[in-house]
């Protein structure tokens, strides 16, 4: 019994992971892909690259603890899902090497091709991880073709099914929409107000992918099961739904850092629909049940778990506090003299 | 393409590239600190440009350092599965603390650090980076505690199929770890010195902003020469260590074949691993071996023979890096004492200053041999004695690997030959002028 208990503490430390890695990456991956689309000279791209650049690590360090606690607390999982997805997870990881390094690199050098070269470079390595990261998390909530031995049973053309696609244009569209509104936060007119209005457009195509995603997670994944086991879970989706309806209302106040706010506790609300209509399973098998993972298959031991749980514990809130000071201390708006270095 | 093959050679490249700015970071984020430190406690603008400008090379040499962490995190589960679902419930723990840890500490207050310049109170600006100084650390030891636990298992008892967890103190308290990480970080300490000094150095020769580059060789001459004694006591140490725990390891590092006691040192050997002998020898001192070793002249050193051949390592290649390495070692020694005798005029001893400029790439490629011997001498173990390395690897097509390997190859060349460029081109550069560098009065508060 009291293993279940640690087994279910990670499982829900696991979906948090997941979804502040979203609501965070989620801005600045979605501001990278809007690139051209919003900065119309260099002194605008500037100011995107600026908007991004004191959080992009920070925010992608959620990503490598969820890959670590994935190891730690479920080894099996991590082994069986990052070996069976490896051409994917190369690409992900290949599209953000290249980001980050385009953020660090494009203004310490003054040259038009230097810069060109690195635009393009974080266009391209913003707009792949968010594409790669919602075609995986489809496949994963619908189930992929494991067998007993957990070797998948399909290529990479085989996780770009019209489900997994779908999952992508969500993720792109999602992010974009939120990076627009970090965007419109940040810079100060006319960017500011480009930013805005681009985000009310890709608000609602984010709005049409969600209703069919949902719709189609009714035929294609078992996400709903649960909700019909445990109706209170329903909060999840509503939450998301609520918080994703105020967006536009502090868009037309011009509240931008609330439009954003919305924006990202839509996306953890979003991730937490999908993660508890996943439970127990990690990574299911769309072969048989009985060869996916679950929480109970393939976790590591309870002393491991207890351990993790002491350090997550301790350490977890101290993170969020100095990660929420410093998104306090960067909340200015970016002026001139930021832009010169 | 042998998938066993192409993954190996695929993780030592992410690993030995990613081990290419570890390094610098460990390093000269301190010396940084420094500089930005006496600049608080002095006033003196030399040092505040000075941890400007030393600060930006870091940050460069950070970038990639970041991002080549990524791809190694995953890549115990993409290529290395078996050895993640064996040992993971001891292993994956120490990834996962390390990030929690160390890689949210580093990155966020690195960030604070170099966009605070200006917004932020100097006393807190300084604070961000010895954290970001810090942080680095931390994260050296947990990835160090790892790698120690992969060399030297402790703590764990087969149940279940797989190694569990029984005693997170005995991995904590790990002795290969320690003496790892006493070795590791201090050597990217003398690898940041030597930087500081080879580009301070430069400078000097040209007479450009000589004040800043005098205190800066002044402040990185003392550092380097701690750390590079500490190292040759520290490195023998570490070898006793090594023949302790992992005798096939110290045999190959000596290309020692036969069981002796008593076992002289070869200064130099070609070995010839078809007939288990070294074609060449060039100065064999006696007992010297099971002196060094064991600290008893009389000691028995196992030999190669001792174990089939399958459970022995590349003799050459360990032997070779082991040998570069500590050649190395003592002329770093040596350099460092000199420049220490000069701190206070480096720019009357040309000679030396073109030296140390040669003498850059000397320290990375001594890290790169250390590797070598440390994971290279381990094999054909993956975790020593406990499980092989073919035993680990990923069940993944060949067309998998066949293309990922050459991806990693030509997208980690270039960036690393852009990161080598750039990191150059500002250090030739030079420091910004003061009235570029604005900073906050101190007396305003956040
Ligand atoms: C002795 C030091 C050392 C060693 C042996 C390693 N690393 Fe490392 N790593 C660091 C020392 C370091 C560092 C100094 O802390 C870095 C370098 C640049 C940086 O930002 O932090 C870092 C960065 C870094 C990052 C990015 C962190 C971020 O985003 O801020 C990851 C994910 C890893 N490492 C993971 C690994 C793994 C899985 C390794 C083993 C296979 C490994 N490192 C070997
Ligand atoms: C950054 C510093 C490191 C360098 C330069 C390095 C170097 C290498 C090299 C050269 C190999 C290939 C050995 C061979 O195939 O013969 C290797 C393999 C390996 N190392 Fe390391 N290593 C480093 C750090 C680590 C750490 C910290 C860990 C564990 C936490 C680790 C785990 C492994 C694993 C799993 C393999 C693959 C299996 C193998 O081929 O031996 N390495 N490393
Ligand atoms: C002066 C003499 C030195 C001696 C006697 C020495 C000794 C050793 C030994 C015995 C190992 C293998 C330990 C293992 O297998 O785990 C090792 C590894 C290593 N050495 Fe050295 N070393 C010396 C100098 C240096 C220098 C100058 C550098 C770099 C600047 C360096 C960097 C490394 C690294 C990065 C490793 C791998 C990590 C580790 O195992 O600690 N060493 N050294």
């Amino acid at each position: 019994m009291e293993m279940n208990i640690f087994q279910i503490i990670w499982f829900v430390l696991w979906g948090v992971l997941w979804a502040v890695y979203f609501a965070l990456d989620g801005f600045d991956l979605g501001a990278g892909s809007l690139l051209y689309f919003l900065g119309k000279d260099e002194k605008e791209r500037r100011v995107i690259y600026q908007a991004v650049g004191p959080f992009w690590d920070g925010n992608e360090v959620w990503l490598i603890t969820a890959g670590g606690a994935t190891f730690a607390a479920f080894p099996t999982a991590y082994a069986v899902m990052f070996s069976a997805l490896y051409t994917p997870l190369l690409l992900l990881l290949f599209s953000l090497i290249i980001r980050g390094v385009a953020v660090e690199y494009r203004n310490k050098h003054e040259s038009p091709s230097w810069r060109a070269f690195w635009d393009f470079l974080f266009f391209l390595g913003s707009l792949l991880p968010a594409l790669l990261l919602g075609v995986a998390f489809a496949n994963i909530f619908k189930g992929v073709p494991i067998n007993e031995k957990g070797l998948l049973q399909t290529n990479l053309l085989g996780l770009l099914n019209p489900f997994g696609l779908l999952g992508g244009l969500l993720f792109v569209f999602c992010f974009a929409t939120h990076g627009a509104l970090w965007v419109a936060f940040k810079a100060s007119s006319p960017l500011s107000e480009r930013a805005a209005s681009l985000a009310k457009k890709t608000w609602v195509i984010t709005l049409l992918l969600v209703i069919i995603f949902w719709a189609a997670s009714f035929v294609t994944t078992n996400l709903w099961e649960n909700y019909k086991k445990a109706p209170i879970l329903a909060v999840f989706p509503l939450l998301a739904a609520i918080c994703y309806l105020t967006v536009p209302v502090f868009l037309n106040k011009e509240s931008y850092f609330k439009a954003w706010a919305a924006s990202a506790l839509t996306i953890v609300f979003f991730t937490a629909w999908g993660v508890a209509g996943l439970f127990p399973n990690i990574l299911p098998s769309s072969i048989d049940p009985a060869y996916s993972l679950t929480i109970f298959n393939s976790s590591s031991s309870p002393l491991t778990l207890k351990i993790m749980t002491t350090v997550a514990v301790i350490f977890v809130p101290i993170v969020l506090a100095y990660t929420f000071w410093a998104y306090k201390t960067f909340s200015y708006k970016i002026t001139e003299k930021d832009i010169a270095y | 393409m042998d998938v066993l093959l192409a993954s190996r050679l695929q993780f030592a490249a992410a690993a030995m590239f990613h081990f290419l700015f570890v390094p610098l970071t460990l390093g000269l984020s301190f010396l940084t600190a420094i500089y930005q430190t006496l600049w608080l406690k002095t006033g003196d603008e030399d040092y505040k440009r000075a941890a400007r400008f030393w600060g930006k090379l870091f940050l460069i040499n950070f970038g990639l350092g970041v991002v080549t962490g990524i791809t190694l995190e995953f890549q115990f589960g993409t290529n290395w599965r078996f050895y993640s679902q064996y040992v993971g419930d001891v292993f994956g723990s120490l990834l996962a603390i390390e990030a929690t840890l160390a890689f949210f500490l580093e990155s966020t207050f690195i960030a604070v650090w170099w966009f605070g310049w200006g917004r932020i109170n100097p006393k807190i600006n300084t604070l961000a980076i010895w954290l970001t100084a810090i942080a680095s650390n931390i994260s050296a030891l947990w990835i160090l505690l790892a790698n120690g636990w992969m060399q030297h298992p402790v703590g764990y008892v087969i149940r279940n199929g797989r190694a569990e967890l029984e005693s997170f103190t005995a991995v904590l308290t790990n002795s290969f770890a320690w003496w790892e990480f006493l070795h590791t970080v201090p050597a990217a300490y003398i690898l940041s010195g030597f930087f500081v000094l080879g580009v301070s150095a430069w400078h000097l020769l040209r007479k450009n902003e000589t004040s800043l580059f005098k205190k800066s060789f002044k402040v990185a001459a003392i550092w380097t020469m701690i750390f590079s004694l500490y190292l040759i006591v520290e490195g023998h140490i570490h070898g006793a260590e090594v023949a302790e725990k992992q005798p096939t390891k110290l045999a190959a590092m000596e290309a020692h074949w036969e069981t002796e006691k008593g076992a002289s040192w070869t200064l130099f050997a070609i070995p010839d691993e078809e007939n288990e002998r070294n074609s060449l020898e060039i100065i064999k001192v006696p007992k010297v071996l099971s002196l060094l070793a064991f600290h008893d002249p009389e000691a028995e050193v196992k030999g190669l023979k001792e174990w089939p051949k399958e459970e022995r390592p590349p003799v050459a290649l360990t032997f070779f890096s082991f040998r570069i390495m500590v050649a190395l070692g003592f002329l770093f020694g040596l350099l460092s004492i000199l420049a220490f005798l000069k701190r206070n005029q480096p720019e009357t001893s040309p000679r030396l200053l073109k030296v140390l400029i040669w003498n850059i790439p000397l320290p990375y490629i001594a890290a790169q041999a250390g590797w070598m011997v440390a994971e290279v001498g381990r094999q054909p173990w993956i975790v020593y004695g406990l499980m092989k390395t073919k035993d680990a690897v990923s069940p993944l097509s060949s067309v998998q690997v066949g293309l990922s390997l050459p991806a990693f190859i030509i997208v980690y060349g270039i960036l690393g030959v852009i990161c080598f460029w750039l990191i150059a081109h500002h250090a030739k550069k030079g420091p910004e002028p003061a009235e570029n560098i604005s900073v906050k009065p101190a007396t305003e508060t956040l």
